[in-house]
């Protein structure tokens, strides 16, 4: 039986995302140029929660959008073909800075994938990082920015990041193999 | 959602969901072609060789242009120009370019089953551009897709096909197609080119082409086929356009919301009136859009159907 360790309660994710919006705005005193963009598919809500939070410190709404990084990734021909999910990002990035937004950070190649399908949308002036669980395992020079919660992790583990938005509770568990 | 398959050779082995995967894939293509920058890099370092022993114009520069926005090589093969004419066999000219490493070939043929057959000799992932009268999958595939993108649905549409069924790959495939996903498919045209027998693929067929459109929510036109008919199917062309071509009399009968399709190329003043072509009630641009659009989808969901069958985290 796989054995299951909790990693954020639905009160500590709320803490975490509450601390990542009040950093990002500490970091980017220009609020007009910040713009959120989910990773799809776990980043993709919580850009809206991190969108809601900084609404709430500027007193503006941010602009929040989304990306697929399917027809990016470097290992389309080792898998079967992912679900390509919508990229919507309803505003221009140029000059902007990004803030790439994904539930768990691991090897970073999907961010690297991530960075690669945001060039094709214009040149932001720059890109940061949020992620609520850093895994850890990177396998490109890759560092977020802003990060949730540092979890030292086996290879073999997963992490699970359940979300209201996609029906089940607010929850991180780490998923240990038997 | 899932899609687990080398090649595509034909609607009729495709499951509901296999279907609707090429279809929702195709959703995110068509937003890529919509941007400034219309290329991503999915099959970047893959060889594509469009081998199209059949001529062809649409399909060709379709599957051309969607390979390059999936950052492919392109190897261009038609029949004038090539070996097929010094008498060299399919299976040889497929393997010398299998020799070259390509790693997906697109074949329009003639012969019914020649992508078939290609897909039992080579290692390559084999997509079938249409092969004589058998299968044109793609084209159903963008078809639907133009469909759903309309009217939300397929399931329960009453979709007419009207015209050259018995020598059209696109009838079949549309046929398999939409009725596995729900449409009820009605058939018209003159009775040599519409066979009774098509009823056993589940469709209804009727030769009264008042009857046909009245309650049709799509209108399919398919061109007669001159260069595959061997004999006078029907006594003339004006016959044809006077009995069976949608003109504005016939257009006034159908749904005000009836959407008007055609695969191309479209013979104005034959199966359809001009005007009606160029009116809002058609759609025919846009399925050259959107055949696009699944055409990226298919290379990039068989790519990936060549690789080892687990799904990566």
């Amino acid at each position: 039986m796989p054995e299951f360790t909790p990693i954020l309660t639905a009160a500590a994710m709320h803490r975490a995302l509450t601390r990542i919006a009040h950093e990002i705005a500490e970091r980017n005193e220009a609020s007009a140029e910040v713009v959120l963009v989910g990773i799809q598919r776990g980043g993709v809500p919580l850009a809206r929660r991190l969108g809601t939070l900084l609404g709430q410190i500027w007193g503006q709404a941010v602009p929040t959008g989304s990306l697929d990084v399917s027809m990016h990734r470097d290992d389309l021909d080792q898998r079967v073909a992912p679900n390509v999910q919508p990229t919507v990002i309803p505003f221009d990035v140029t000059g902007k800075t990004v803030v790439l937004v994904d539930d768990v950070l691991f090897s970073g190649r999907t961010v690297r994938a991530a960075m690669d399908a945001l060039n094709d949308f214009g040149r932001p002036r720059r890109i940061q990082l949020a992620v609520l669980v850093d895994r850890g395992h990177r396998e490109l020079p890759i560092k977020a920015d802003f990060v949730g919660k540092n979890v030292p992790t086996a290879r073999n583990e997963s992490v699970r990041v359940c979300l209201a938005e996609a029906g089940s509770p607010d929850e991180v568990v780490l998923e240990k193999p038997s | 959602m899932s899609w687990n398959r080398k090649h595509l050779l034909d609607i009729e082995s495709l499951t509901v969901e296999e279907i609707l995967t090429v279809l929702d894939t195709a959703r995110a293509f068509k937003a890529v072609s919509e941007r400034a920058i219309k290329k991503v890099p999915a099959l970047r370092g893959k060889t594509v060789v469009n081998l199209f022993v059949e001529p062809s114009t649409r399909t060709r520069t379709s599957f051309e242009l969607s390979e390059q926005r999936l950052s492919a090589d392109i190897i261009n093969f038609t029949a004038e120009a090539s070996s097929l004419k010094k008498g060299e066999t399919l299976k040889d000219t497929a393997r010398n370019l299998e020799a070259l490493n390509v790693d997906f070939i697109v074949i329009r043929h003639s012969a019914s089953g020649a992508p078939h057959f290609l897909s039992r000799v080579l290692h390559a992932s084999v997509i079938n551009a249409g092969d004589g009268a058998h299968e044109h999958p793609t084209q159903a595939l963008l078809d639907a897709f133009t469909i759903r993108e309309k009217k939300g649905r397929i399931e329960g549409l009453n979709v007419t096909i009207l015209g050259d069924i018995l020598y059209s790959r696109v009838a079949r495939s549309d046929i398999w197609a939409l009725t596995r996903l729900g449409a009820k498919v009605t058939l018209c045209g003159p009775s040599t080119l519409v066979p009774r027998v098509f009823e056993q693929m589940g469709c209804r067929v009727t030769y009264n082409v008042e009857e046909a459109i009245r309650d049709a929510d799509i209108i399919n036109l398919l061109r007669i086929q001159h260069e595959r008919q061997r004999k006078t199917m029907f006594p003339s062309l004006n016959e044809y356009t006077s009995l069976f071509g949608l003109n504005k009399a016939r257009l006034a009968l159908t749904k005000p919301d009836a959407l008007i399709m055609h695969p191309g190329p479209i013979n104005r003043g034959v199966e359809i009136d001009s005007d009606i072509a160029d009116s809002g009630r058609s759609v025919i641009l846009e399925q050259v859009t959107n055949g696009l659009a699944v055409r990226m989808a298919v290379l990039f969901l068989v790519n990936g159907g060549k690789g080892p069958q687990e799904v990566a985290p």
